[in-house]
Parts: structure tokens; sequence; C-alpha cells
């Protein structure tokens, strides 16, 4: 009996089940990051004069700056030198539909579970497939089309329609921004562009997922959405890697713009491997990801589950410009084994009569640490400003910890702040009352832990939620002896 | 043919001897009572039966169902067929009582070799037993236990040992903390819930359950020891003399 006295505390193996190596032929550049291979990106992606401009403009500032070491996580000193930047999946040919796709490469999506023969078929889910850098496969496009709404990579974008481009990226996050946006101006890959013309409610959620294959590569994407007036999207994100030994970096930067009462939801569930047991390898996830409410009347929402990565650096956050804006942040975040995540949100009121909300659950196992890290502002003209926070975190066993970093700036004297915080820990009561009614442990877990995160996953879409909770089983089996 | 036959159990909690020899058999359909004053091992005994983990059994044999109980995983106890009614039953935050409830009925399907119950069946079993119960379907819907008063929460707990139709059902203190409305439901509902197939393990401080729940045999735990066993006129007698009659008695002997 005395054996299972300490279950809780046992956080052991989590096989990752995403963590196949896809043989596909790629094409790779060599390691290391200069002038010459920003060049070399920029001329694969054949891309015009003003991209690489500003590419090289980003790096030359990239090379002033330092990394930034203010996060409540420890990471070796990333050698920006042995990372390779570009690596493509070789097309035998210029790919028109879904079907002359590499069938190895439909394979691999199928083992994500994320067919796209099956998307297209059944679930009315637009699917923009990133790999490695280049993205491979956009379906749904000329439905999308129709109606106005371009939904493509951003190399394509850039080709297409370079004036939405020039205009708005970067408008969001600029260049100089932080170590990790600079970075990923001057060598970002590939990743997704969405517009959505006035008036218009797009009709599907717009997904991408995306995956690092390829050993030693970064991942870099950008993504752009912009939302026109009184238009709407739902944009849904899934990230996954396979297994590596080395940590890999993974440094997105994604914008979005709400126009005059446009509403976007950002629902993100990221899977990037975790590392093992030991914390040998996994994603090093930096990413920078903003939100302007333009508009009066405007929205912006990010959901988000985060279950992966051996480091997380992400504060998903909202500029409420317009009056009457409301900004929303949803977030689940799972750590188990030697995983880290400082995550939050910024909510940065500059409008009257803003409001924005944050509700972020986190959840440590083994010897993780989860660190909530949020800013509220209320700027000078932000006259009745509201907001409200709440932050819970729940521990499984307790090597692992849990932190909260709330900061509060309020300069106006109309502006509500209102923040809740709580811990709490699976007790062994919770869980022999499950046990006694014939409920597993691993099981009665899962269900404590999803009851702990309901609030978060009743704002993810549907299909999502349902793959978000099978996530969040996944990612804490063995987190119960 | 005994259901449940306890031998000799010695049980420590923390180091400490709580229970020190206990020997009690139950035949399916019978009714046992077990009193006692505060500190005796009343709750120990169940926590034991139940496989709470911080109890360590150091001596002695319990079979159930001509199985030993003390092999068996919490959960398997409970999917065989002995349930427990908390004294203290434990909130879990954002877990409707519905799904907590079917999850415990499937995993229980699910050990007998039976197909998970679909949700139509589930809601009609449901139905059934709320109405044997008087639970109200409100409370059904929020989180388990969370905000709920006390007289609901033990109405919850015999509303799950309807929809589990355990065999051996040990009432810890269902009584502790109700107002004589809710222990007249409580006690209904128990009634009802009682069969020829079915025991009942009734643990309390009080006489008063046992004006509405007949017991075919109440005994006296006292130092962690059964000390007396007779039937429903000994509760009354302790009811009327106080446990001083008996626990007098045992210490002067122990002398």
């Amino acid at each position: 009996m005395k054996d299972k006295q300490d279950s809780l505390e046992q956080a052991v193996l989590n096989d990752y089940k995403y963590g196949f190596v896809t043989d596909i032929d790629t094409d790779v550049i060599p390691k290391g990051l200069n002038e010459d291979v920003i060049r070399l990106i920029s001329h694969k992606k054949n891309e015009p004069e003003w991209m690489l401009e500003w590419r090289l403009k980003a790096y030359a500032y990239w090379l002033t700056l330092e990394e930034p070491t203010w996060a409540n996580i420890k990471y070796p000193v990333i050698d920006y030198q042995d990372i390779i930047y570009y690596a493509a999946p070789k097309p035998k040919k210029q790919l028109n539909s879904l079907d002359e796709v590499d069938p190895e490469l439909l394979s691999t999506f199928e083992k994500l579970g994320i067919s796209l023969v099956e998307q297209k078929r059944l679930t009315g889910v637009a699917v923009d497939v990133v790999m490695d850098s280049v993205s491979i496969a956009t379906s749904f496009k000329e439905q999308l089309s129709e109606i106005g709404v371009i939904f493509c990579s951003i190399s394509e974008a850039i080709q297409q329609h370079p004036e939405l481009v020039k205009k708005y990226m970067g408008s969001v996050v600029p260049m100089t921004d932080n170590y990790f946006a600079a970075l990923n101006s001057a060598v970002f890959t590939d990743g997704s562009f969405c517009f959505i013309p006035k008036g218009v409610r797009c009709p599907m959620e717009l997904s991408t997922y995306f995956r690092i294959n390829t050993e030693n590569a970064g991942q870099f994407e950008r993504t752009l959405i912009v939302a026109e007036d009184e238009s709407y999207v739902s944009y849904l994100e899934g990230c996954t890697a396979p297994m590596r030994d080395e940590n890999q970096l993974h440094a997105a930067v994604v914008e979005l713009l709400a126009m005059e009462k446009a509403e976007i939801k950002y629902s993100t569930v990221q899977n990037w491997y975790p590392g093992d047991k030991e914390g040998k390898g996994g994603i090093y996830n930096f990413v920078t990801k903003r939100g302007i409410c333009k508009g009066d009347y405007s929205k912006i929402s990010w959901t988000q589950v985060e279950t992966g990565s051996a480091i997380t650096w992400k504060y998903p956050s909202v500029i409420l410009k317009g009056d009457h804006t409301i900004g929303e942040f949803y977030s689940v975040a799972f750590t188990n084994n030697h995983q880290q995540a400082d995550t939050g949100t910024k909510m940065i009121h500059l409008g009257k009569n803003t409001r924005s909300r944050i509700v972020a659950k986190g959840i440590s196992a083994g010897f993780s640490q989860n660190s909530y890290r949020g800013l509220v502002r209320a700027s000078k003209h932000a006259t009745n400003a509201r907001n409200y926070s709440q932050c819970d975190s729940l521990l499984l066993g307790d090597k692992c910890g849990a932190h909260t970093f709330p900061y509060i700036e309020v300069k106006n004297k109309t502006a509500i702040v209102e923040h809740e915080a709580t811990t709490s820990k699976i007790g062994e009561d919770q869980l022999f009352y499950c046990r006694q009614r014939g409920i597993d442990p691993e099981e009665a877990v899962a269900l404590i832990v999803n009851g702990f995160a309901k609030e978060v996953m009743n704002q993810l879409p549907m299909e999502f939620a349902i793959e978000a909770q099978k996530l969040l089983a996944i990612s804490m089996e063995g987190s119960v002896g | 043919m005994y259901m449940l036959s306890i031998k000799n159990i010695h049980a420590n909690v923390e180091g400490k001897e709580i229970l020190k020899g206990i020997n009690l058999e139950i035949k399916p359909g019978e009714v046992h009572a077990i009193m006692g004053p505060n500190g005796s091992g009343k709750s120990t005994l169940a926590s034991v039966l139940a496989g709470r983990e911080e109890y360590e059994v150091t001596e002695g044999e319990v079979s159930f169902l001509n199985k030993n109980l003390l092999e068996l995983s919490p959960e398997d106890r409970a999917r065989e067929g002995l349930f427990l009614a908390f004294q203290y039953p434990v909130e879990i935050p954002g877990v409707s009582t519905t799904n907590f409830i079917k999850a415990a009925v499937n995993e229980k399907r699910k050990y007998h070799g039976l197909e998970p119950l679909d949700s139509v069946s589930f809601l009609k079993i449901m139905k059934e037993k709320m109405a044997l119960v008087e639970i109200d379907q409100s409370l059904l819907s929020r989180s388990i236990n969370e905000g709920f008063s006390g007289g609901e929460k033990k109405r919850n707990e015999i509303f799950q040992m309807a929809m589990l139709e355990p065999k051996l059902a040990i009432l810890d203190e269902t009584d502790s903390g109700l107002d004589i409305d809710a222990l007249r439901i409580v006690a209904n509902g128990i009634n009802k819930l009682h069969n020829p197939e079915r025991a009942v393990l009734v643990i309390t401080h009080y006489q008063r359950l046992l004006e509405y729940i007949q017991p075919d045999f109440v005994h006296v735990l006292y130092n962690g020891r059964i000390v007396k066993s007779g039937t429903k006129e000994l509760a009354l007698e302790l009811e009327e003399k106080g446990y001083d009659f008996i626990t007098d008695e045992v210490d002067l002997t122990a002398e």
C-alpha cells in the first residue's frame, strides 16, 4: 500500500506520441547565420527587393541586441550559428492541388491526426500546413477566395499581395520589438496570411499546422491576420515536432489587426516536443504574438492550450487602441517533467471604455516550473477601462513550481483592474474520492485537471476542444505513478 | 455464506495503532451498525475497508465476496461492489456531478466486461434513481460537491450509491451535520436501496439514524476493538445510558 502513497510525486515517463521523423527529401541550407544566409533565404523564396531589405535591416538591428534574461526560465546559451535557418521539403513539381502532395508528407499529417484529405472532405476546416519552412498545401483556397477571403502562406502573400504585406507586416510587432522578433524578422521562412474583407464573416475555421521535421532546424514562422471593418474570423493553430535529442529553436511572430467592429478569435493548441523525462531535447518556443484592436468596437480573443515545448516564452497580447474594444486571453499551460513555461499576456488599454479579461490556468507536474506573467496597463486616456484577471495554478506533486507575476500600471483614475489568483494541489482526498468510485488514478487526474481547465477549454471551437482535451490527457500520462 | 469477513484486523495511521483486532462478519441483506465514541476507530475501519493508503494494515485478513480485499486497489474494491459514503464528500471544481458519476458507472461496467452506457440509457437510469433519493436535477449539473450544503452532499452520496448499485454500502457518519428532514430523506433513500442481496454497514455516533434505518446487528467499537455486539436494543440502551456504561466496564477489565 505504501508504494502508492507518493503516487502523485512520481511524475514519470511521458511518451511523446508525435515523435516520428518523416523521411522526405529536404532542401537544407548550411548551419549558421549571416547576411549571406539571409540573402540566400530571400533568394530561395524568390522575394522582391523590399523584403530582402527589410530582413537585412532586422538582422542589423538584431546584432545590436542581447538575449533577454528576465523570464523565469533556465536554459544553456543558444548558439545561433549552430541552427539551420532554412529547410524545405523538395517539391517534385509545382503543386496545384492536395492530390499532388507527396504521399509521405500526407501520411505524416495522418499520423498527426490531421489528414488533409479527411479535413477537406469532412470538417470544412481550411488548413494551411507549414512543415519546416515552407507552406505545403492550402486547402479551401478557392472557396474562400469567392467571398474575398485571402488565406495563403506568407511567402505567397509576399508574391501575390505585396501591398497588403508591406502595409501591415511589422505594424503590430515591429522588427525592433524584441530580440526574438528581430531574429524572426530577419530569417522568417513561412507562415500564414489571412485577409478578411469588410463585412465578411469567414464561414469556416481557418487552421494551420506547424511541424518541425529537420534536425537542428529552427522554425521561424510569421503569421499576419487582417480583419477589415465588421468582419469575423476564427483561426486555429496547432503545433507538433518529432523527438530529437537536441533542442530546436522556434521563434515565431504573429500579428493580428482588427479594424472597426471586427472580431478575431485566435486559438492555439501547442504540442511541440517537450524533451524527454530527464529534460533532454525539446523545443525552445520563444514567440511574440500581438493583436491590435485598431477600430472602435473591435475584439481580439486569444485562447491557448500549451502542453509542449521544453521552454515556452510567450505573451499573446492585445493593444486596445479603439474605443469600446475588447481583449481576451484564455490560457491553459501544462508542464510536466523538466518543462519550463513563462507565459501570460499583456492588455494595453489606450482607448475609452475598453475591456479586457484574462483567465490563465497553469498546471504543473513532475519537476516543471510554470509561471504566469501578465501586464495590464491603462493609459492616461483610457477612461473607464476595465480588466478582470484570474490566474489559477494547480500542482501535481511537490517537486514542481507555480509562479505568478502580475504587473499593473494604471494612469487613469476611472480604470478598474481586478486580479484574483489561487494555487491548489490535487489532493490525495480528491484522488481517493475518485478511486473509491471505481475511477483509476490516471483517469481521475485527467478528470480533475480537465475540470480545472474547463473555463478555458470552453472557449475553443468544438473539434479543437476535443483535441485539446485528448492532448492534456496524453501529456499527463505518467504524471501519476 | 458471508459477504464480508473481517478477521483480527490491526491497522496503523502514522505509526500509531488505531484498530487492534477487529472481527466482523456480514451476510448479504444484513444491516449492521457500528457505534462508538469519538476516536474509537470507526472511520478508520471504513477507510481501511475502502483501501485508503494512509492506513497501514499490519495484521489480519478481510475477505469480500471470496476475494482477498486487502490485495485489491481502491478502484477495484469499488468495482467489485464496495461503496463508501464519505463523511466529508470531496469537492472537484469544474467536474459536473453527472460526468463524474457517468465516468464511475462506465469504469465499473468496463471492469465487468460490459459496454459503456450511452447517454440516453444513462440519463434514463439517472432519472429513475433521482426520484428514489429525491435529488434535484440542477444539483447534478453543478461541479461535484462544490458549494453544496451539508444535506446536498450527503444526498449526493446516496444518489451515487443508487447509481453504482453496490453489494456492500458503508455509510460513514452519513447522519452527521444533517437536520431532521435531510436525515429522513437520506435514511429513506438508504432503505429503498436495501435489498436481500445488498448489505449495509452504518457507522454512526448517534442512535438517531437507527430510528430510520433498522439494523439487524449493533456493534460497539471502543479503543480499536468491538467490545459489545447485540441487536437494535443495544443502540437504545446506549442512547439511554451513554457510552460510559460499556466503556467503563471495558476499562475496568483492562486494568
